[in-house]
């Protein structure tokens, strides 16, 4: 159709974006990805970081958007197109991680792990996730869909306070937690001993640290981490990619089905029990990759008493909300808005409030913060917030998420309709001769409803 | 009431009341033997059909069958047993006793996928659409048996074949080398074209790319019935399709399905309206209190007392 008006291009590529089209969704990434990278960066030189601590600030902010984005797309796998209410997601990336250190971990560290490569270590635990995820969700996916979510809170407490058994602790090093994890791909990739902190570079390492160092950046373990950190970037592209594949299938559009009405599903022939397990192994395995590479690999140190308690699966969830469930460029998204803005970002509050030097009242309590409202004195409360911004920013985000709830319940992407399917349904292109034309016209009227 | 006829009935939508009738709690091989005499021309039977909620039976022993190419009204007054037959043969509950066969085969407690997988699909009362997905979405649902309904499949790019190979070697090839998404798409392109097909055919193919649940009640009845083709079904159980229907929409539908039934679909109807099964049904089977009261066509269907007894006598 070449002799299209620009009103009718102007309509296709509307469609197209309302379908999710690729290229559109890669963009709106990027565009919101080099934000981020822009506003760490101005945050950072504004505290007057030297160019270490700006790429250390930016470094960190990508590192947290790549691991969360990760979770909430195997959670979107599950509760966005399932349906399947998993509220253990914290405990299945508790798994990865163990499950890596222990399969890749140094055998003579303690506690032990088997010293395996760090590929198999990975697949490994992607694949123990994926099967603690059956055995979770076998009896339960069976039942109604609250009895899942019973199951799994369940299953993600018993898998933490398994971690913290101290019957376990050769294996999971019990409340000491472990550190006993494989060096990182990007050590490996610098370092001629990586296991070694104190090894001496190789030729590739020697290499792009001359490089940074003519930067001015002499912290070689920043390097270390930024370049953990692209890695991660590529896995969630893998993970986004094959997570759109399985979304824009027939698989995807039975799942879909599934979430909205099973036994209507089954009526027209779908073994609906099977496409539940099939795909809460696959997210569950994503999940376990997820915490294999955030506090394995990422971190490189797991503490059963502060890491993988439920309140991680609530930020998954948020971050999920946030984005748009069901619709994979919002989990991603959602991941970095809410690691980056809603997470990160008020650490650095208090900083920036500083530099201002308003002499903020500091009260130590609630109470001194809020009494000198009534004489119409609101610094100590603002002082109060800024001071205790820490905590403060889990009360902002509750109230974010009760908003959203209110107002957009579909997140930021949540309302495009991502159609299900590897074809694009509204074209019809086999239709011979004439007909294509008059249902071109026709469909483009249809897609642009929305 | 259950006819054993040995020879075929093709045409006839007529079921004799004689017969040699297997007695209730008849062996099961005798049960079986009986299925594999069905004649190929009768899809569906319900032999000696129970169901018990707790103490209540809700169907007693009911014996029917459906003819192929036919359009059988199944009625009965509220509480007759009508729906839980229908949930009895479409697999949502598992009878108490009793089987049901279809085409020769025993798919008694099957669950509602197998059920549908052997090309016997219903659709509901209520019609039941996914809302948030599109019209065309929920026609490419229900198609049986995709490539795609494979992760693997979904997942995988395919390898396709070599240029340099002949048409027949491709051939061989698609079939040993996986081919993965690249078949799927190519299904896909098909379906997609049939489920337009179907679309106009029930004239909503303007509603193709909106969310279900904007369509209205009557639109959504059409979808339902569009869906249902969409599975290639050998026969479709349709559930009260015209309750809450406009007059102008009841005929729309009806047509469709007598369009359909001349191509040589087979309909089970369970309607509580006696006229619209009177008027369009040739064979009618009336349930009272759990039991198939009559069975018949039309006009010996209202010229029979216990009927008339039956709707007077209970409610209306």
């Amino acid at each position: 159709m070449s002799d299209e008006t620009p009103r009718e291009r102007f309509s296709g590529l509307r469609a197209r974006f309302s379908q999710g089209g690729g290229t559109t969704d890669a963009s709106l990434l990027l565009v919101t990805m080099v934000a981020l990278w822009a506003l760490f960066a101005a945050v950072g030189m504004y505290l007057g970081y030297d160019t270490a601590g700006v790429l250390g600030t930016v470094q960190s902010m990508t590192f947290l958007v790549a691991v969360y984005a990760l979770a909430v797309l195997a959670l979107n796998l599950q509760w966005g197109y399932a349906g399947l209410f998993n509220i253990g997601v914290a405990g299945f990336m508790a798994v990865g991680a163990y499950a890596v250190g222990f399969l890749s971990g140094s055998p003579d560290a303690t506690p032990a792990g088997l010293g395996l490569p760090l590929p198999i270590g990975i697949i490994g635990a992607m694949l123990i996730a994926a099967v603690v995820g059956l055995i979770a969700a076998f009896p339960a996916l069976r039942l109604r869909a609250d009895y899942l979510a019973i199951a799994t809170v369940a299953m993600s407490e018993i898998i933490r306070t398994t971690a913290l058994a101290r019957p376990l602790a050769p294996i999971t090093g019990a409340g000491q937690g472990t550190r006993n994890f494989p060096a990182n791909p990007a050590r490996t990739l610098y370092y001629e001993n990586p296991a070694d902190v104190t090894s001496a570079p190789n030729a590739v390492g020697e290499a792009v640290f001359g490089v940074f160092e003519s930067f001015g950046v002499m912290r070689t373990n920043l390097v270390v981490d930024m370049t953990y950190t692209v890695l991660l970037l590529v896995v969630v592209g893998l993970v986004y990619w094959l997570s759109r594949r399985t979304g824009n299938s027939p698989f995807g559009r039975v799942l879909k089905a599934i979430r909205e009405d099973e036994l209507v599903a089954e009526s027209l022939g779908k073994d609906t029990r099977m496409f539940k397990i099939k795909i809460f192994m696959l997210g569950c395995a994503l999940m376990g990759l997820a915490g294999a590479l955030w506090q394995g690999l990422g971190n490189g140190s797991v503490n059963p008493t502060t890491n993988f308690l439920p309140v991680l699966t609530f930020y998954i969830f948020i971050a999920l909300i946030i984005g748009g469930s069901g619709s994979n460029t919002g989990s991603v998204l959602g991941g970095a808005v809410f690691a980056a803005l809603l997470f990160l970002l008020p650490t650095y509050i208090s900083n920036i409030v500083a530099t201002f030097n308003l002499r903020l009242p500091r009260p130590n309590s609630v109470i001194d913060a809020f009494t000198p409202l009534l004489s119409a004195d609101p610094l100590p409360l603002v002082g109060f917030v800024v001071a205790n911004i820490d905590s403060m920013r889990f009360i902002i985000i509750g109230v974010l998420l009760v908003w959203l709830m209110q107002n957009r319940p579909d997140g930021l992407l949540g309302h495009r309709k991502e159609v299900a399917s590897s074809v694009d349904l509204m074209r019809r292109d086999r239709t011979r001769g004439q007909t294509a034309a008059t249902d071109g016209g026709r469909t483009q009227g249809g897609a642009d409803d929305e | 009431m259950s006819d054993t006829e040995e020879q075929p009935v093709e045409t006839s939508g007529e079921t004799g009341e004689s017969g040699d009738a297997p007695e209730p709690g008849t062996a099961d091989s005798a049960v079986e033997e009986a299925a594999k005499t069905t004649p190929r021309g009768v899809p569906l039977r319900i032999q000696n059909l129970r169901k018990e909620f707790g103490g209540i039976t809700a169907v007693a022993d009911a014996s029917f069958q459906v003819e192929a190419g036919s359009l059988t009204g199944l009625i009965g007054p509220n509480g007759a047993g009508k729906s839980t037959t229908f949930n009895c043969i479409a697999g949502v509950h598992r009878p108490t006793s009793g089987k049901v066969f279809f085409q020769g085969e025993d798919i008694t407690g099957l669950r509602p996928e197998q059920v549908a997988n052997k090309g016997l699909v219903r659709t509901f009362q209520i019609a039941r659409e996914m809302e948030d997905m599109t019209v065309l979405e929920n026609m490419m649902l229900a198609p049986r048996g995709q490539v795609g309904e494979s992760l693997f499949n979904s997942v995988v790019p395919g390898i396709p074949a070599p240029r340099f190979l002949d048409d027949s070697q491709r051939q061989r090839w698609e079939r040993v080398v996986p081919q993965g998404r690249r078949a799927v798409t190519r299904q896909e392109e098909d379906l997609r074209e049939r489920a337009w097909e179907t679309l106009e055919f029930f004239e909503i193919d303007h509603l193709a790319g909106e969310y279900a649940g904007s369509l209205s009640g009557g639109q959504r009845k059409l979808l339902e019935m569009a869906r249902v083709l969409m599975t290639d079904p050998e026969m479709v159980l349709l559930d009260e399709p015209l309750a809450g229907v406009n007059p102008t929409l009841e005929k729309k539908l009806l047509k469709r399905v007598h369009d359909l039934r001349e191509e040589g679909l087979t309909f089970l109807l369970v309607e509580h309206d006696m006229d619209v099964i009177m008027n369009n049904c040739e064979h009618i089977i009336v349930m009272h209190q759990g039991t198939v009261l009559a069975e018949g066509e039309a006009d010996d269907i209202r010229n029979d007392d216990r009927v008339i007894d039956a709707y007077l006598g209970e409610t209306i």
